[in-house]
């Protein structure tokens, strides 16, 4: 971007501190918490974490507390639940609403704008309205108490088949025409010319489903009665309620459902602010 | 050369459209119908009128869980309104390490409820560190019972929403404030217009319309909650189980094999019915940006 010398880009010393300063300020209140619960998990038994007056850098580091959390509850076999919906979620997300998203905007079919209608109608129904009697249905499938019953209903969710078709919409229409005069299938034309040009769309699907995935806690909470089958957000909730005595285990298993989240979504966080900037050059 | 067949859409379209009809529409449908009946998880079912509706009127609990929910949403609404506008305005300015700050100041976002509430339980404890902080430099002589009393705890609940909720909102208003035309804060700016007047006469009318988009999606939120406010009470919904919400009310009677699955439907089309308004103005909104 050309700069003329005194434009209004430039940012005075004065403003750059009081910009810095903020900035710092509101990074303590935001990672602040996550840090103090790290420094917690890392404490060892002799550390009073109750002081008034208790230290942020742990005295004699240990992660001792990470194996006595999994003595206390299976943390590792919960993780692996876990990671075994939020896979079947995002594949279930990824393929699916790619389909249906591709079809409902490229494809011409008699009923597509009533179907379309009743995807966009669901988004007016939160989630938690439909959530016991979706445990009807999957109870009655067979699925209650089962990692593929917590699964099941987050697999194609009708806001990711919308974000897709929109990002299928935004191919420009004579790119697709060439194709289709060269006599590309449907399925053609979404491998070759659909999916290179929506993989940002995609690549937040993937993560949001991901996350969205190994984040959920009520409705795991619902299906979910056998203790060997619950995800690491329920099994938190049962951590908690029998032994809160102890901060520092409570704080090792928060962070272990914390972390993996924190490396993927730094991994692929590009993505999602390439989204978020691209809208700021526009400006 | 293609044979072009007519139900290949349809075939793309099965899954997602499987999955539209049994867990959106049918449970749609199913909740409304279960809502008049005394269905138990274990068979039973009887159509029961209107007897789930009239039951939710003497429900001192139900009237509990409104006014939290009424209290979430008058102060989740102005703070969650104001301060990512602010934090967007802060992280708009290309400086340098600003990548940093935007990831950590959305971290909140994607941390699980029950981890962050699971963090805030911890430091919002009686021997918690901003207890201990408070005694230490003499505000308090106690420990404020931050978990264990009505109010403090819907206070808690609803300052941990709000702090999970900042980096959300704040990326919403970043891809708004990139729209802001730069020639009227320059205009502005030569006119002699302080940060401050800028950011009330050319900012904020600027992301107007996303400022009522965020409106409505917090309004929506702050009806939902459920996390937030069953991991800080363990479980139990506060003293006298008068820290419930509307959901926490749903699963508690919705749940296990004692659950009263008519009157959790009830409760879930009541749900339904006070985040339909809001929902209905955003799909408006919508409609008329498109």
């Amino acid at each position: 971007m050309a700069r003329s010398g005194r434009g209004f880009n430039t940012i005075s010393p004065a403003e750059k501190v009081v910009r810095y300063t903020l900035l710092l300020v509101v990074l303590v209140i935001t990672v602040g918490p996550f840090l103090w619960q790290l420094s917690t998990s890392l404490k060892s038994v002799s550390e009073d974490v109750f002081t008034q007056t208790p230290t942020f850098v742990p005295q004699h580091p240990t992660l001792s507390n990470y194996a006595e959390v999994a003595k206390t509850i299976p943390v590792w076999s919960y993780a692996g639940n876990s990671l075994i919906v939020a896979i079947l979620v995002v594949a279930g997300n990824a393929i699916g609403a790619t389909l249906a998203g591709f079809a409902l905007a490229k494809l011409r079919f008699r009923g597509s704008k009533l179907v379309l209608g009743l995807f966009l109608a669901t988004l007016i129904l939160p989630s938690e309205v439909t959530i016991i009697s979706q445990y009807v249905i999957v109870r009655g499938l067979g699925f209650a108490d089962s990692l593929i019953g917590v699964a099941l209903p987050g697999a194609i969710q009708m806001l990711n088949v919308l974000l897709m078709r929109t990002a299928f919409l935004s191919i420009p229409a004579d790119v697709d025409a060439a194709a289709i005069i060269d006599g590309a299938t449907a399925w053609q034309r979404l491998i070759r010319i659909g999916l290179p040009n929506v993989k940002g769309m995609l690549s937040v699907v993937v993560i949001f489903s991901f996350i969205f995935a190994w984040d959920d806690f009520l409705w795991p909470l619902i299906v979910l009665t056998d203790p060997d089958k619950y995800t690491l957000t329920v099994g938190l909730q049962y951590l908690n309620g029998t032994f809160s005595s102890n901060p520092r285990l409570i704080a090792a298993g928060t962070m272990i459902a914390f972390l993996p989240i924190v490396v993927i979504f730094a991994l692929l966080q590009r993505f999602f602010f390439k989204g978020v900037d691209a809208g700021a050059i526009k400006g | 050369m293609t044979h072009k067949r007519w139900f290949t859409p349809w075939l793309l379209i099965a899954p997602a459209a499987v999955w539209l009809v049994v867990f959106n529409a049918v449970p749609a449908i199913n909740t409304v119908i279960l809502s008049f009946t005394n269905a138990k998880p274990l068979g039973g079912g009887q159509f029961i009128g209107f007897g789930n509706y009239t039951r939710m009127l003497d429900d001192q609990q139900l009237v509990d869980a409104l006014i939290n929910s009424i209290v979430y949403m008058v102060v989740c609404v102005p703070l969650l309104t104001l301060l990512p506008l602010l934090l967007a305005v802060l992280v708009e300015k290309k400086l340098r390490g600003i990548a940093f700050f935007r990831i950590a100041f959305y971290t909140p976002v994607i941390a699980s409820a029950v981890v962050v509430a699971l963090i805030w339980g911890w430091l919002l404890n009686d021997r918690g560190v901003i207890n201990g902080m408070a005694e230490r430099l003499g505000f308090l002589s106690d420990p404020l019972p931050f978990l264990t009393d009505r109010w403090l705890l819907l206070i808690s609940a609803i300052s941990l929403t709000v702090w999970k909720g900042l980096g959300y909102y704040m990326i919403i208003y970043m891809s708004a404030l990139g729209n802001v035309s730069r020639e009227l804060h320059e205009a502005a700016a030569v006119d002699g217009a302080g940060p401050v007047r800028r950011f009330f006469s050319v900012t904020v009318p600027g992301v107007r319309n996303t400022m009522l988009l965020i409106t409505v999606l917090i309004s929506v939120f702050a009806l939902r909650v459920f996390s937030e406010l069953y991991i800080l009470s363990n479980g139990t919904g506060g003293p006298g189980g008068r820290d419930m919400s509307l959901v926490m009310l749903i699963q508690l009677y919705g749940q296990g094999l004692t659950g009263h699955l008519g009157y959790a439907s009830a409760l879930s089309v009541l749900l339904f019915v006070v985040t339909v308004g809001p929902m209905l103005f955003l799909a408006r909104l919508n409609r008329k940006e498109s």
